[in-house]
């Protein structure tokens, strides 16, 4: 084929893409019959939220990066950029075990669904776990499951102990067997660097969510390592996606300083969090029980707590002393706990 | 020589600042010519863009290369078109808010009122208070205090305005006095001065003998330190900051003060005071990514790493021409088109009964059966959880919110396995948990597994035969010629389907799930009335 006859046919798909886009766009705007919060409007407000800080967790010598709660509702693991990584009995506020890593910036960690096994990598570019046993040094089992071209910035563990999925700064997800290291599937689709990512609450759990630093939240299919539907919105970095706990729904925070709420059967969009005097970006996103609150860790120290219904602001919450780093609701739904840059954690409740 | 012009508070003043070791600088720093006398009214877009070009080039590059070379990988997405400009990074969207803030706090009629304010001996020029920087925060943010002061502190944090007299850069809702800071010291500028220039300035503070300038505790250590590590230079610092405290020497005095301030504030954004927050500091991921050689790191070589595998880079189809990646693009783009979708309003209904469902279930909208651990220090929740001696009427409810729940719950698929045996159908449940289950083993196991879960249900001699349609027993066999761990995912699909609009909808509408929900209901009620009076006394005596 010369030159030529190839530019040309660029040009006609070009075109048709466009033409498709803009078909497209037409089709999803026939969808906004109404807001979100219009329809939530025959809700009763959400007034006096009560919710204080309850512990404080000390010990971290630097910013504190990623956390996860334990399966049985009380324990937490942290990790830090002083490159340790802390189990913690949140509610005695007593550490269990504290790893030393073989690198510092320990950007993220999980918990796996025995409560038994920790997994965390970082800017070593590897995910590793770590069997926790009140015997034996903790780092003395640990095992290196996979390796990425670039940092790994978030991982959870799929169905059971035996997979892990990650995130990286390679652009990719992938999921691997905890035990032989082997690469099971690898997810390809972002044009920049992964941030987080989500399991879908579905019986199935086939599915998992990705936000990333192209601006895009992506769903995709285990199965086949297929991007399955994309979502676009944020005007910058994607930091953190949730799924709602229906799973029909996925929550995300911005560097934009917004969070937003896009819907799996819409396909589209259906709520944008953002006030004018929020200016930092949200690092960290998590809904509650019901799907009605939305808890976002911003940049600017605080967190917002959001009606995600009726699309208002229902609470900040002060106490960090630096940026919000993570967040997460307690599996029973009765805590949040943040970690910040200020090397400490928090849980509220 | 390059001048900068700031707001109205100082714009008589043509600000000399060559001597500040510019050349160093000069390479971070935003084109001389944009800082020539533009003054107040330069929009904060118009500033970002023009340090584009001078900003990191690379990035560009960047994203020129990126675009051409992930895209392809599965196609299956859009890409932002827009480039990657350095106003793509996170820290411009932040400053660029703040900065038209700070443009309308300027504003001569409209903004925060600004002051020379004579005292006994004395004139301190260009400031404001902290109470009035507040109150115009609340009227044109439409802000509480409390939110005011938190955004006010931020802002100085990052160096938009300074209290005059601290290096802690907060403010307080009081008299205290602020100044603003020039827009050439701005921290859009992207200035990441060099510890020389640090050396330069705290060498300056030491010649200008005033008391208002004396050196802090912690900066007397800096340049202690600073002497030490630039021990073989330091003659050239010391006559650098005498040739600039000899132009700042002939400055008109009101001017001085401004400047002195000024440029104090910038170091103290810069090299904070101990125990200060460093605004400058960016998140190491977003660090990352604009250090990242043009290279997709994809690229890399496959480095042979002690345990585990490397994740595979992109393979040869990044190197897919551009047509194929605008075909998979219009492919996606008809996928997306022919996707049925349902109206907002439907998902707003949906979201909405989520909510009024499991409102009861959530421990921020209604108190949980015993008091919330973290509130009342009280574990007795986790506890009788794990007991699981009683079970409460509204934790079956939630069986018949779903099969999921039902399924999730312990009790309730005990219950629900005991409901399918006296049917005669327990296979079905089986079946799907054996392939569910198939999901969590080690890859090693999963062939196997494959097998047996085929031969005990689906097999010919199957010892527990289920019956599925024929496309997904199809599909199924079709599966095991290259099994993993989904092989059954279309056949345990089906089967879930099945129980959900058949034995599950009889199992709720069936005696047992009856007589268990209002059994339970008996044997909790007191229970659950006690533990919520008990709360509400426990929560009164804490209540602060």
């Amino acid at each position: 084929m010369d030159s030529a006859t190839e530019l040309e046919q660029i040009e006609t798909l070009a075109k048709e893409a466009e033409t498709l886009k803009l078909r497209l766009d037409d089709e999803r705007q026939k969808l906004n019959d109404v807001t979100l919060a219009s329809v939530a409007d025959r809700l009763e407000s959400i007034n006096c939220m009560n919710v204080k800080p309850r512990r404080i967790l000390k010990g971290h010598q630097a910013k504190v990066l990623c956390s996860d709660w334990s399966p049985d509702k009380r324990h937490i693991v942290s990790s830090s950029q002083d490159g340790k990584m802390i189990i913690w009995d949140a509610f005695t506020t007593n550490k269990e075990h504290a790893v030393t890593m073989p690198t510092t910036w320990v950007m993220a960690c999980a918990y796996a669904p025995s409560g038994t096994l920790v997994a965390c990598g970082g800017l070593d570019n590897k995910v590793t776990v770590y069997p926790l046993s009140l015997e034996d040094d903790v780092s003395a089992r640990k095992k290196t499951v996979g390796t990425h071209t670039s940092y790994m910035s978030c991982c959870a563990f799929p169905n059971s102990d035996q997979q892990i999925l990650t995130g990286s700064g390679d652009s990719t997800c992938a999921l691997w067997d905890v035990e032989s290291g082997q690469l099971l599937q690898n997810f390809h689709g972002h044009s920049g660097d992964v941030m987080s990512l989500d399991l879908a609450p579905s019986e199935t759990g086939n599915t998992f969510v990705s936000g990333s630093c192209d601006k895009m939240v992506l769903i995709w299919d285990m199965r086949s390592g297929q991007c399955v539907q994309s979502f676009q919105g944020h005007r910058s970095d994607v930091n953190s996606v949730r799924f709602h706990p229906s799973g029909d729904a996925v929550a995300t925070g911005s560097d934009d300083a917004t969070c937003r709420l896009f819907d799996l059967r819409a396909d589209k969009e259906v709520a944008v969090y953002a006030k004018e005097s929020i200016i930092f970006g949200a690092n960290a996103v998590d809904l509650s029980i019901s799907g009605r609150l939305l808890f976002a860790g911003y940049n600017d120290y605080t967190v917002n707590a959001w009606d995600t219904l009726k699309c208002q602001r229902v609470a900040l919450l002060y106490g960090h002393e630096n940026r919000v780093s993570c967040l997460r609701i307690s599996p029973d739904g009765t805590a949040l706990s943040t970690g910040s840059w200020d090397a400490t954690l928090r849980v509220w409740a | 020589m390059s001048c900068v012009t700031g707001g109205r508070w100082c714009s008589s003043l043509s600000v000399d600042m060559v001597t500040m070791s510019s050349d160093k600088l000069g390479c971070r720093r935003k084109p001389a010519e944009n800082n020539t006398a533009k003054g107040g009214t330069e929009q904060p877009g118009g500033r970002g863009r023009s340090d584009v070009t001078h900003r990191k080039q690379h990035s560009s590059d960047q994203s020129a290369n990126a675009s051409g070379e992930t895209a392809p990988a599965t196609g299956g997405v859009q890409k932002s078109t827009t480039p990657s400009w350095p106003v793509d990074t996170p820290n411009y969207l932040v400053y660029q808010k703040m900065e038209s803030i700070v443009e309308k706090m300027l504003d001569e009629a409209t903004g925060v009122p600004v002051k020379t304010v004579k005292t006994f001996m004395t004139k301190i020029p260009s400031v404001f208070t902290g109470t009035d920087l507040i109150a115009w925060m609340m009227k044109n943010m439409e802000i509480e205090d409390q939110e005011a002061l938190h955004v006010a502190h931020l802002m100085a944090a990052h160096g938009y305005f300074f209290p005059i007299d601290d290096h802690c850069l907060t403010v307080k809702n009081d008299n205290t006095f602020y100044r603003f800071q020039t827009p050439y010291f701005w921290p859009s500028n992207c200035w990441e001065p060099e510890n020389t220039d640090y050396a330069v300035y705290l060498c300056k503070r030491t010649m200008q003998n005033k008391t208002r300038l004396e050196l802090a505790d912690y900066e007397a250590e800096n340049l202690a330190r600073l002497q030490k590590i630039f021990s073989r230079k330091w003659e050239f610092i010391f006559m650098q900051a005498e040739a600039q405290s000899k132009v700042d020497k002939k400055r008109d005095k009101l001017e001085r003060k401004v400047l002195d301030s000024q440029e104090r504030a910038f170091w103290d954004v810069h090299r904070p005071m101990p125990g200060c927050v460093n605004t400058t500091e960016s998140d190491i991921k977003k660090a990352c990514r604009s250090n990242k050689p043009a290279a997709k790191p994809s690229k890399h070589l496959q480095l042979g790493v002690g345990g585990g595998r490397i994740s595979p880079s992109h393979t040869d189809s990044d190197l897919s021409s551009p047509t194929d990646t605008l075909q998979n693009e219009i492919t996606m783009l008809k996928q997306r088109l022919d996707r049925r979708n349902i109206k907002v309003s439907k998902v707003a209904e949906a979201l909405i009964n989520y909510f009024e469902q499991y409102a009861e279930y959530d421990p921020f909208f209604t108190q949980p059966e015993f008091t919330n651990p973290w509130v009342s220090d009280n574990p007795e929740m986790w506890e009788q959880e794990k007991i699981a001696k009683e079970i409460s009427a509204r934790r079956v409810k939630r069986w018949a919110f779903s099969l999921q729940e039902l399924l999730q719950d312990p009790i309730g698929r005990e219950q629900f396995v005991r409901f399918l045996d006296k049917e005669f159908s327990g296979e079905n449940l089986k079946f799907w948990e054996a392939a569910q289950e198939l999901k969590t083993l080690p890859q090693r196991d999963v062939q196997a597994r494959v097998q047996e879960i085929w031969d005990e249900y689906l097999g010919t001699d199957a010892s527990c035969p289920i019956n599925v349609d024929s496309r997904s027993y199809d599909s199924t066999k079709k599966n095991l010629e290259q099994s993993d761990r989904w092989s059954f995912d279309i056949a345990a699909a089906h089967v879930y389907h099945l129980m959900k609009s058949d034995s599950y909808s009889r199992y709720l509408r069936s005696e047992m799930y009856k007589d268990f929900l209002n059994g339970s209901k008996k044997k909790t009620s007191v229970k659950g009335i006690r533990s919520i009076v008990s709360f509400t006394a426990r929560k009164d005596a804490t209540g602060s």
